[in-house]
């Protein structure tokens, strides 16, 4: 028999090894949070990081190990660890090659709501200014099946779309008329003209419904305000036979966040509950719909908003303890991007960024944007988004066009100052409509973005509870699974 | 106990001398089934052999410790074994070396753990290997593979190609594969493997040309660290070259299963190398965490090696849990339940080969038996301090006396 060698035969020489790209943030005294190039994360000492930076590490000693597995360093001859990112990168970025799979169809402008918040709805009855034509409808639907990707969806906004149902109607009919491509169809409505013919055609089409609940009637009704006062009791009626007729998974619910809203989180959510929904996306309050007066105020109300979140999230994580599985959505996608490699390709949490390559609207009147946000910056005389309009472009005219190019490459987070070498580049997103929005340069100057204040307290609340509530970190970890 | 698959004929006679082998199969005497050149009546008795002379058998094996009174008349191919083979039956398909009288039995029809050793040689050296490597001209054992393929019954359900390292003449061995496919399409081939030889990219390409619909290679990741693996096989660089190998594979749409073997090298950090498997490599399609088998050079390396499973356990659980909650199919193989927590109770298997595998007396109590991986009978077994009777349901008191049933055990 051969003798066996110790395992000082297999190490390998400090001269051999190669350090990989890794982003790093200082945590507090001496400790620092380090994420490699696909965003998994592990903690270092400021002594560890140092010696790991001059390659003072060597087999055996705890820290090659910690660092090996990382995908922190590699043998220089080595393939398989480079091999490894360059697969799971591909992974993750995966949602590159469907590009284009959402469609916003706005068939109307006009509203029977007034809320506050609201940038885009009329109140006027005359349908020919503010309804969507068939012919209209007929050249977006021609950009639409022109895009790449083979599975789309068509998303029906509004105003309250309801209103001009006809044009829903013959839409979805000519869409289904057409071949090579899978559609689905959401309809997003506030379900208050919601009937039984509406819910007939949804069935038989298999459409989704998107609805808003604000949360309980006194401030959902504050902030949706319509005549009669009644939009929450309609919504939930809504909500209630829309999951009677199509089924408790055909009908989802959004919360915009107001500033009434920030004391109320627990009363929103339970409202979910109390509605049979299986999760709620706490999202933030838009930059659209408030006066942004200093640069400074978008700070301070991102902290605001992370209080109301973490507040939210952990009623969330009560709810679930208690034995009734409860979602907190936009937790789920980011610890989907944090816990798994499966491409997420969620419009605001993307690189390059989702204008466009992820969404195009087409406006009642005939124009098209790169994303709803930048179709409601038009209203207020902001074109920076408007890329076309159906009659004069083609889909490759639109998804050429030097302004969504422009918009696009200058927000990548891969090399943006601040971005490129920022601990949780990998889970996070450009969003260059809102620093548009904000700052006025689809850039931006990130420590002064509420968007950049938010998706790091997020994230660092996540990890904080992965890493220290054992009971809470199994509930995240089966989100990020399915 | 341990069925004995080689030995030495008592008797054998009529075989040609320009052949130092022949591979042969066994059938029943009244088998009406097409006879091929290599089948042999399978006789226990003298008036099995007669039966099968009346039936113009034109060669014939016998079972049997007494003597077989052949008719003079009979000049056909003849081989008689001992009793203790009595476990040979029809379809069965051995190895004989004329000369020596040697034979190995290569198939058995009514087992469901059938496995081909394809080759001694491996460029892995490792410290628990339980089969250990030879460098000697073997290539001889690949021709009688190849001889066997078409005796075998193709409605065999699991077929498992081992070594040595399967692919150290992989040309050959692809060849082996590829009438795999042709003659054995609905039979599951798994191959164990290290898994080096697919850091080529030639040599993926022609494994996934072969086009086995249920081909599956089984490849052994120890460590999420290269010198980890490196050391637990012996070989510098493996590391690289296998999980290069799993990468390319899965590349190509080949399934992949990753083995770990559980030992004091291995299982002291099978929670770190569970969550890096799920964490890099979630899309392979199997991982099985494996109980040692104490045999070969695991008994010479048993000072370094040997781990009561009882201490290893907790971690354990845990790499099934990162491993399940990233949707990986996990399984943990020859490990008794009574050594496991309940958690992994759903994923341990029935693993152990029906020809090695046992059980002790401590068993014969327990109501979890007939669904228990038991032991190796191979070797020198070596039983955790954990071995004891499960006797279930089992009645657990709460803080006011009360017995509550636990259900599910």
């Amino acid at each position: 028999m051969a003798r066996f060698l110790a395992p000082e035969a297999f190490s390998a020489a400090t001269e051999d090894l190669s350090l990989l790209p890794f982003n790093l943030e200082r945590t507090g005294t001496s400790q620092y949070l380090v994420s490699n190039m696909v965003g998994d994360f592990i903690r270092l000492t400021e002594g560890e990081l140092n010696r790991l930076v001059d390659l003072q590490i060597q087999p055996g000693d705890g820290l090659y190990e910690k660092a090996y597995a990382a995908h922190l360093v590699t043998g220089t001859n080595q393939k398989a660890q480079r091999q490894l990112l360059a697969a799971r990168l591909r992974s993750r970025m995966g949602f590159l090659q469907q590009v284009t799979p959402l469609h916003i169809f706005v068939v109307t402008l006009r509203c029977e709501h007034s809320c506050p918040y609201c940038q885009v709805s009329r109140q006027s009855t005359d349908r020919s200014r503010f309804d969507m034509s068939e012919e209209t409808a007929m050249r977006a639907l021609d950009i639409a099946f022109a895009s790449p990707a083979t599975r789309i969806k068509i998303e029906f906004q509004g105003g309250e779309p309801l209103l001009n149902f006809p044009m829903i109607k013959a839409i979805v009919a000519a869409a289904k008329a057409r071949s090579g491509k899978k559609v689905d169809f959401v309809i997003a409505s506030n379900l208050a003209l919601l009937d039984d013919v509406v819910l007939e055609f949804c069935k038989a089409n298999n459409i989704l419904l998107s609805t808003s609940l604000d949360g309980p009637a006194d401030l959902h009704n504050k902030n949706r305000p319509r005549p009669g006062g009644n939009s929450h009791e309609l919504a939930v009626a809504g909500i209630r036979r829309a999951r009677e007729v199509l089924g408790s998974d055909r009908v989802g619910a959004l919360m915009t966040t107001t500033e009434a809203s920030l004391d109320r989180v627990d009363d929103i959510i339970d409202e979910y509950l109390q509605q049979g929904l299986d999760g709620i996306f706490l999202r933030p309050l838009s930059p659209f719909g408030f006066a942004i007066k200093t640069k400074q105020f978008a700070k301070y109300d991102a902290q605001k908003w992370l209080g109301f979140y973490e507040r939210g999230l952990r009623r969330v994580l009560d709810i679930n303890r208690q034995g009734t599985p409860f979602r907190e959505f936009y937790a789920a996608l980011l610890l989907t991007r944090m816990l798994s490699d499966r491409p997420i390709g969620y419009v605001d949490l993307r690189s390059p960024a989702g204008a466009g390559l992820g969404a195009l609207v087409y406006n009642y009147d005939g124009s098209v944007f790169a994303s709803d946000e930048g179709r409601m910056l038009a209203e207020t005389g902001d074109n920076a988004f408007r890329l076309g309009h159906v009659d004069q472009d083609s889909y490759n005219s639109l998804i050429l066009s030097d302004k969504l190019i422009g918009a696009i490459s200058s927000s990548l987070t891969q090399c943006a100052p601040e971005c490129s070498t920022c601990v949780y580049e990998s889970h996070c997103g450009a969003d260059p409509v809102y620093h548009h929005a904000t700052q006025g340069d689809a850039l931006g100057i990130k420590p002064l973005s509420a968007f950049c204040a938010r998706q790091k307290g997020i994230m660092g609340l996540l990890l904080d509870i992965l890493e220290n509530s054992p009971e809470d970190a199994a509930i995240l970890r089966r989100w990020a699974a399915s | 106990m341990t069925l004995p698959l080689y030995g030495t004929a008592s008797h054998s006679a009529g075989f040609c001398s320009d052949k130092a082998r022949s591979v042969v199969r066994l059938r029943a005497v009244e088998s009406s089934a097409e006879r091929h050149a290599a089948d042999f009546a399978l006789a226990r008795t003298s008036v099995e052999v007669l039966r099968a002379i009346e039936a113009n058998w034109p060669s014939i094996f016998v079972v049997s410790d007494g003597s077989i009174d052949l008719p003079s008349t009979f000049d056909g191919r003849l081989v008689a074994v001992p009793l203790k083979y009595n476990y040979l039956g029809d379809g069965d398909v051995l190895g004989f070396d004329h000369s020596s009288k040697k034979f190995r039995t290569l198939f058995r029809r009514n087992s469901a753990h059938n496995s081909f050793l394809i080759t001694e040689r491996c460029n892995n050296y490792c410290l628990m290997c339980s089969q250990p490597p030879k460098d000697v001209d073997d290539r001889w054992i690949l021709s009688e593979i190849k001889e066997s393929l078409p005796l075998i019954d193709p409605a065999t359900r699991a077929l498992t190609f081992t070594g040595g390292e399967t692919l150290s003449d992989c040309e050959d061995f692809i060849a082996v594969l590829t009438e795999c496919r042709d003659r054995l399409p609905t039979t599951a081939i798994q191959v164990l493997t290290n898994g080096r030889a697919f850091a080529n990219s030639e040599i993926v390409d022609a494994w996934k040309a072969i086009g086995h619909p249920n081909l599956m290679a089984a490849i052994p990741v120890y460590a999420s660290v290269d010198h980890v693996h490196d050391h637990v096989v012996q070989a510098k660089g493996a590391f690289d070259e296998t999980v290069l190998g799993i990468l390319k594979l899965k590349d190509r749409g080949q399934r992949v299963e990753i083995r770990v073997v559980l030992h004091a090298l291995t299982a002291p950090i099978i929670e770190e190398t569970g969550r890096w498997i799920a964490r890099n490599l979630p899309f392979v399609d199997h991982v099985a965490l494996m109980g040692l088998e104490n045999t070969g050079f695991a008994i010479a390396n048993d000072a370094m090696l040997w781990m009561d499973p009882m201490d290893y356990s907790d971690g354990l659980a845990k790499a099934v849990d990162y491993l399940s909650a990233a949707g990986v199919n996990v399984s943990v193989y020859n490990l008794p339940k009574c050594v496991l927590p309940k958690s992994v109770w759903p994923h341990a298997v029935q693993s152990i080969s029906d020809w090695k595998n046992g059980f002790v007396d401590e068993c014969n109590r327990c109501d979890e038996k007939n669904n228990c991986s038991g032991f190796f009978t191979t070797g020198r077994p070596r039983f955790s301090r954990g071995v004891r009777a499960i006797s279930s349901p089992h009645h657990e008191f709460d803080s006011r006396g009360l017995a509550s049933t636990a259900s599910g055990e």
